[in-house]
């Protein structure tokens, strides 16, 4: 052979450079670095919140009657509460199982979504037309309805109100799952997957898969926020976590009796919630312009 | 004074990797009646000339760092969006590669030729006869009408009424180019015009193209890597490689007596009649990465007549009509 | 090497809620025959029923009625598995070199992924499948230090040469070539002609070159036929269907070709 061709001139690993790119236009936006930044902060929070909280025992339960509904101070800088605990420490210990509760949401979601749709848009026929019906009734009945009605049967408690909130939560997966794998599904270099005699798995989870894990992961930051709102808002009407586990919307939701003379022990609970939300939204939209550019622009 | 006639036109496109200069320095410059031919590899910066001249590189990351196109002695690149948008669709025509995405799939063919008629009718009332008001709507379907039948479409006036989606691939070139002609242009711009389409549709389009050249009095700059359709559809041809013209003149002159290295690869690579098995030439190696060229002639690195002097500087354009830059021309292999 | 009988096939047409569509006959009494170690070229334009013909040969689609035989086996007949090991013995290019790699895949996974699939046919392990697709990225002409490279990396010529190579990967005796070089750059396509041609006297392979452009049929093709409307028009040697076509079609397709000629 003479027509060798020109070598590309390359020093550094294709992952490593487009991982470098993807950051270059990430780096971008400010929103997207703000929105970083926060969920950063969230997720250290939720990671060390019990330990940094100032006041680890009233996190545990304990009470200071002698102190109840002090406004903000430097000793307390987000007030104390109807019990006289320092409301910072419970939004600070309340950020674990918020995010968890979400993340734990979000996780089933996808996995339980996932699989739903990618058999329905693989396998196709009455596959399709079962799993796409049972997720239409789903979309039909308003999500916190049925997570309500679901946490009800099962009773109060953090696994049980996760579970009740995935059971509402899959079908939005399912619906994006299959729509990729009926398009991937198309793709040339399917057919040439078939072509050499590879197994409907193999084309599924080795080249249908790995490249619908993109629009996944944008959809799994962009919902993370909504996913908190969630888990608080069934805390916030009583049927998810019970007090005294300390968790934003139960915080919010025992406040709501003392508002408007003691704004801080429903402000600052609520301020944690914005925060969290607002920085997965953000993250969640700039991955997407980084990982689905079609999207925007 | 030349219908366009594009002036030392340099420009850089900006990306993640750095500032790459695409254009670097072209000079074109195309008659009434002339059909010029813009070939090379892919990469070699002859759609981003044709996208110049209707002023349809986005700025940025585009950045015209020198240079003037000149249609009709009036520099395009002083003149603002909406000055040129005036310009798109009646002076300046435009064909791209795929049909697809040019028409509009919410409106019926007949509505988008009509309107195309129309604003052509109001910059000049001789396109539509001269007619106003409702004898200017009722012009301009007729001659809707009258496009689509010279394209070759069947039926016309029946046609008129479908949306793009009932046309085959075939039939909404054609439509596209009817939309693109029905303005009179002074200038048409054909980015592949029938690279998508059938050998047999080809011809039939490019006979259409250059039957209207002389009927309207048009000018063409017709984008392509084919130099088949170039032999068989243009008088002047321009040969790109990595941003510079390396070669041009008459169609004949330089398909037939290539003196550029580059020209004479691209035409030793087509299986013509006659080369038997295994005595095609390819050409080694790609087009430059345009970030860090290569010094001096962006060809050198691939040609086999290089010397140390093609490496000093860049070569400039030498001859009268059959012009090339090269310091060792010549229709002969070594 | 591949007997094409009397293939018909017609894909049934669906009553919907706005009406039906009619069936579409997409093939209709096609027979072809290859023999070992020649390129035949079909010549088709876009609709006549090449691809569809291409989808049966590799029997990702069962034709309506007909037969296909390869090495006297006739498809329909073979067991799940013998179809499977059969698969390996024929493969495929496909036209569109950005597209038929998969982006996620390193080189060195694509060529070996038909070597995986077609282990118990080929008795090859993890390292031999290595060694072996290091070999074959030699004799496409890229050479193995791209093996940990994505497909992303590679120029249209080059992916067209990572395609060969897999195709090349399970010992094949035939290669369908279906518009192999179209969206290539004239100086690529001769290179990758060239490599074709090249492969197949070292190989011994038997070429089914599928292509609009007669241009590439009459350099590469021993033997040809024309396709129109899924209808076989034209059959013959290469030069004689150029010099003496029989057709109006071929007549007319040779009469449209863009050639750099002046008379």
């Amino acid at each position: 052979m003479t027509d060798i061709p020109a070598p590309p001139i390359v020093q550094e690993s294709a992952r490593s450079l487009s991982m470098r790119r993807a950051l270059f236009r990430f780096r971008q936006s400010h929103l997207s670095m703000l929105g970083a930044a926060l969920v950063i902060l969230v997720l250290v929070i939720a990671v060390l919140g019990p330990w940094i909280a100032p006041y680890p025992d009233h996190v545990a339960g304990g009470v200071d009657t002698a102190n109840r509904f002090k406004p903000p101070s430097w000793g307390n800088p987000f007030g104390t509460n109807e019990l006289g605990q320092d409301v910072l420490s419970l939004v600070l210990a309340g950020t674990r199982v918020s995010v968890l509760a979400g993340l734990g949401v979000v996780v089933i979601g996808t996995l339980v979504g996932t699989l739903a749709g990618a058999v329905a848009g693989f396998a196709g026929g009455w596959w399709d037309e079962i799993l796409m019906r049972i997720s239409d009734l789903k979309l039909t009945v308003p999500g916190l309805i049925l997570a309500m009605a679901v946490a009800a049967a099962l009773g109060p408690g953090i696994v049980n109100m996760v579970i009740a909130i995935s059971l509402s939560w899959w079908p939005g997966y399912a619906r994006l799952v299959r729509g990729e794998v009926l398009a991937k599904k198309e793709e040339v270099f399917v057919t040439a997957a078939r072509a050499i005699g590879a197994s409907p798995a193999r084309i599924l989870f080795r080249h249908i898969l790995p490249n619908i894990v993109s629009p996944i992961v944008v959809k799994m930051s962009l919902d993370m926020g909504f996913a908190i709102l969630t888990v608080a808002s069934l805390g916030f009407i009583g049927i998810g976590v019970r007090p005294p586990t300390p968790e934003w919307g139960t915080l919010l939701s025992v406040s709501r009796s003392y508002m408007p003379d003691f704004w801080w022990t429903a402000m600052f609970p609520g301020l944690a919630m914005f925060v969290a939300i607002f920085g997965f939204n953000l993250l969640g939209d700039g991955l997407r312009d980084v990982l689905d550019p079609r999207a925007r622009r | 004074m030349a219908l366009l006639d594009i002036r030392d036109l340099h420009l850089s496109m900006r990306s993640f990797d750095g500032a790459a200069h695409v254009l670097n320095g072209i000079n074109l410059t195309v008659n009434r009646r002339e059909v010029w031919g813009l070939v090379g590899e892919t990469g070699c910066g002859k759609s981003l000339t044709g996208l110049s001249v209707s002023r349809l590189v986005p700025e940025p990351p585009g950045k015209y760092l020198a240079g003037q196109i000149l249609f009709e002695g009036e520099d395009l690149l002083q003149r603002s969006e909406v000055q040129m948008q005036a310009l798109r669709g009646t002076r300046i025509g435009m064909i791209f590669q795929d049909p697809t995405t040019n028409l509009n799939p919410a409106f019926r063919i007949g509505t988008q030729l009509v309107d195309v008629a129309l604003s052509a009718g109001r910059r000049d009332p001789a396109v539509l006869g001269g007619a106003r008001g409702r004898g200017a709507r009722r012009a301009a379907e007729a001659l809707a009408v009258a496009m689509l039948d010279k394209v070759g479409i069947p039926d016309p006036a029946a046609r008129l009424q479908d949306y793009p989606h009932q046309f085959s691939g075939g039939m909404r070139q054609r439509v596209l180019i009817a939309m693109a002609l029905i303005g009179r242009p002074d200038l048409l711009i054909a980015d592949e015009p029938t690279t998508a389409l059938d050998v047999s549709v080809q011809a039939q389009i490019l006979r259409l193209i250059r039957g209207m050249v002389d009927e309207f009095d048009m000018g063409v700059v017709m984008i392509t890597h084919n130099l088949g359709v170039v032999a068989q559809s243009c008088t002047h041809v321009a040969v790109m490689y990595a941003g510079n013209i390396v070669e041009s003149g008459p169609v004949r002159a330089v398909l037939t007596g290539p003196q550029h290295p580059y020209t004479r690869a691209l035409l030793q690579a087509i299986p013509t009649r006659g080369v038997v098995r295994g005595a095609l030439k390819g050409l080694a190696g790609s087009v430059p990465n345009l970030i860090t060229p290569p010094p001096g002639c962006r060809f050198a690195p691939r040609c086999t007549r290089a010397q140390a002097a093609c490496r000093a500087g860049l070569p400039e354009m030498t001859g009268t009509q059959h012009r090339t830059a090269c310091l060792f021309p010549g229709d002969r292999d070594d | 090497m591949i007997e094409i009988e009397n293939v018909t096939k017609i894909y049934p047409g669906r009553r919907g809620m706005f009406g039906e569509q009619p069936p579409v006959t997409a093939l209709s009494d096609v027979s072809l025959s290859v023999r070992p170690g020649e390129s035949f070229g079909l010549v088709g334009e876009s609709g006549s029923g090449k691809t569809t013909l291409t989808r049966c040969i590799l029997r990702l689609e069962a034709p309506t009625s007909g037969r296909i035989r390869f090495d006297g086996h006739d498809f329909a007949t073979l067991s799940p598995a013998a179809l499977r090991a059969m698969r390996a013995r024929i493969q495929i290019v496909f036209q569109d070199p950005f597209a038929s790699l998969n982006p996620r895949m390193s080189v060195h996974d694509i060529v070996t992924e038909p070597m995986l699939i077609h282990r118990a046919t080929l008795g090859l392990n993890p390292r031999a499948q290595t060694e072996r697709a290091a070999e074959l990225l030699d004799l496409v002409g890229l050479g193995p230090q791209y093996l940990h490279r994505y497909p992303h990396e590679f120029s249209g010529g080059q992916r067209q040469r990572i395609c060969i190579a897999r195709a090349l990967a399970p010992n094949p005796a035939m290669v369908l070539l279906d518009e192999p070089t179209s969206a290539l750059d004239v100086s690529v396509q001769a290179q990758v002609l060239n490599l074709l041609g090249d492969l197949q006297t070292r190989l011994g392979l038997t070429y089914l070159f599928i292509s609009h452009d007669l241009g590439v049929i009459r350099y590469v093709c021993d033997r040809m036929a024309l396709i129109l409307r899924g209808r076989i028009v034209e059959q013959g040697e290469t030069q004689a269907v150029f010099e003496t076509p029989s057709s109006d079609y071929a007549r007319m397709l040779i009469s449209a070709m863009p050639e750099v000629a002046f008379d």
